[in-house]
């Protein structure tokens, strides 16, 4: 009875931060105190977060290496456009096609796909990314290698920070679910996990569609918030900037995917004017954490408000040591 | 017909650079059952390499692709102890995300340096002579590019099936544990396999100079991944079946961008890739081995 209570208390406590700081940040962009740098790098913090923590549920929970989430994002970004900018519905319709449309492209491509290990997955994945954007290179009514320019700026902070929402409850969810206990299974070893009863082929599969809706998700976000899309923005760069992200973050680690996303976007942010030496620091994150910490920063441990506490008093009791 | 042939004949020439880059692929797979995402970078710095030494030094193109083939013998080495080397008893993915790190570091550091300028490949290195026979036409180029991929292959085939170090290197991609039973280095081995792979990768690169005209920092991702693919193609950890992916990949390339779109030609590679990772994963001349628990 008193955990119950604990735990609906601390889920309220949870709601209320968050909706301070909706209201807070909600407050400072009418106000105009947060200016528009600011609010393009805070609509690229939520978009990669996004993007990490869907792909960190398929690289991360489920173990396997797809390198081609660029390639659901450019689905979801030009589907939304289709619905919006061409034919103009409502946006609300053109961010439901766009992950509808995703997570099909997930479907199609997971089930064969997820059939092959390791590093096959990875190529293979990478493969179809790449046909991805080559596909939509080619296709006359989105504007071919030019892309689509005038859409109208519909990605608006509550549109964001519900789409944020959105994504965490189900993917936290998910994971804390008899499916997620599934999908570790898988990740940890795919032969027993198949002994247990579990149908890794469905739960692989589930994982991918998911992450890939999630990803069409955020490339409706990005389409409608920067005006002009080009398939040639979703190549296979973007797929390891993603990957970077999970990879730092840690493998199956949520928090870790979500403080790396915050993490590289502010990089990116300072490092703007120089992107070769961006470039040269992530390769050199990604080869660094892989050799001293080949599980991630976190690995697959979640950052909590009891981690948090313990690392505080721990702080405090060596201090008190000295 | 006449037209057909002609493309076969282009087609070879790119086939053969293919054939080399997928070669250092499947070599390093076999050993340590990694995909050296690096490897077509690794071409990149060879191309560069070579570059630097026709226009700066002013030598000729086989003193420069020897010289290439050196640092980049040098730099594979180095790339294997420093990167690969900590995370040989580490899982697979590890392993490939640090090549995917491997490979960009390389990307951008020669991007930074040298920026992202295109460089012409100087002409007066390899004068274009061009024959004519019988209603086909066919380049010096084409002629040095395919006979020279001919002779390293034969050295290759040389070292892996006469001489000591070959022996070692088919020992260890046999089974790593008895070879070092049998007393075989295999930190040896594999800087022996990284060096090998390496320097083909920067006799191609050299080549894809001469066969494109130009170089950037950027050109070795996507030769690579199609030499990766025609890896794939022969069976990966086969030697001969990476020279007959190679060769396949550069045909069915230049017949889609000379019949069909080149817009096409990049989406057909990636195509072949996933057919025959879905119909025969261990590719065309693999031997079906199942997982073991």
């Amino acid at each position: 009875m008193e955990d119950k209570k604990s735990k609906r208390g601390k889920f309220l406590l949870e709601v209320i931060v968050l909706a301070a700081l909706f209201i807070l940040v909600q407050y400072l962009i009418t106000t105009g105190l947060l200016n528009r740098y600011y609010q393009i790098n805070l609509t690229l913090v939520v978009i990669n977060i996004i993007l990490a923590v869907s792909l960190n549920l398929i690289n991360g929970f489920t173990g396997q290496l797809s390198l081609g989430h660029a390639g659901f994002m450019a689905i979801g970004a030009f589907g939304s456009v289709i619905i919006s900018t061409l034919l103009g519905y409502p946006f609300i319709l053109g961010i439901i096609v766009a992950m509808l449309a995703a997570a099909m492209a997930g479907f199609i491509i997971g089930v064969p796909t997820l059939r092959l290990k390791g590093d096959y997955l990875a190529i293979a994945t990478l493969g179809f990314g790449e046909i991805i954007r080559v596909v939509l290179q080619n296709i006359d009514y989105i504007g071919g290698p030019a892309g689509i320019s005038g859409i109208s700026k519909m990605t608006t902070w509550p549109v964001l920070f519900i789409s944020l929402m959105v994504t965490m409850v189900v993917i936290v969810n998910m994971i804390n679910s008899s499916y997620g206990r599934a999908i570790i299974a898988v990740r940890e070893d795919e032969i027993a996990a198949e002994i247990m009863g579990v149908n890794t082929t469905k739960y692989k599969v589930l994982a991918f569609v998911v992450g890939a809706a999630f990803a069409g998700l955020a490339g409706a976000l990005y389409a409608h918030y920067f005006y002009i899309i080009k398939p040639e923005t979703f190549g296979f760069l973007k797929s390891f900037d993603i990957l970077v992200m999970v990879v730092l973050g840690g493998l199956g680690s949520t928090t870790g995917a979500v403080i790396a996303a915050i993490f590289i976007t502010v990089l990116n942010a300072f490092l703007q004017e120089y992107a070769a030496v961006r470039m040269i620091i992530y390769a050199t994150i990604l080869i660094i954490v892989m050799i001293y910490r080949p599980q991630g920063l976190l690995g697959n441990k979640e950052l909590s408000y009891k981690i948090l506490k313990k690392i505080w008093s721990g702080k405090n009791a060596s201090s008190t040591n000295k | 017909m006449l037209e057909f042939i002609q493309q076969l004949i282009n087609g070879l020439s790119l086939g053969a650079i293919y054939a080399l880059i997928a070669l250092g692929y499947t070599m390093v797979y076999g050993i340590i059952m990694l995909i050296n995402f690096a490897h077509g970078d690794i071409m990149m710095v060879g191309a560069y390499v070579g570059f630097f030494s026709i226009s700066i030094l002013g030598s000729n193109i086989i003193v420069a692709m020897i010289f290439a083939m050196a640092t980049c013998a040098i730099l594979g080495v180095v790339i294997e102890k420093v990167a690969y080397k900590p995370l040989r008893n580490s899982t697979r993915i590890a392993a490939l995300i640090t090549a995917i790190g491997v490979s960009l570091f390389l990307e951008y550091v020669v991007l930074y340096f040298l920026t992202a300028q295109q460089r012409v490949y100087p002409d007066s290195a390899f004068p274009l002579h061009k024959y004519h026979i019988a209603g086909l036409v066919i380049s010096n180029k084409d002629i040095f590019i395919i006979v020279s991929a001919i002779i390293l292959m034969i050295i290759l085939q040389y070292i892996i099936k006469r001489t000591k170090t070959g022996k070692a290197m088919r020992a260890v991609s046999l089974d790593r544990d008895a070879a070092v039973l049998m007393g075989i280095s295999v930190d040896k081995t594999v800087s022996v396999t990284f060096a090998i792979g390496s320097a083909l990768a920067a006799a191609a690169g050299v080549m894809i100079g001469l066969y494109y005209n130009t170089i950037n920092p950027l050109m070795g991702i996507i030769p690579g991944l199609k030499a990766f693919i025609a890896a794939v193609l022969g069976g990966i950890g086969l030697v001969p079946g990476a020279m007959v992916g190679g060769f396949v990949m550069g045909v069915l390339e230049t017949l889609v961008s000379g019949y069909g779109s080149s817009m096409y030609r990049d989406a057909v590679a990636y195509g072949v890739l996933i057919l025959i990772l879905l119909i025969k994963p261990t590719g065309l001349f693999g031997k079906n081995t199942g997982e073991k628990v």
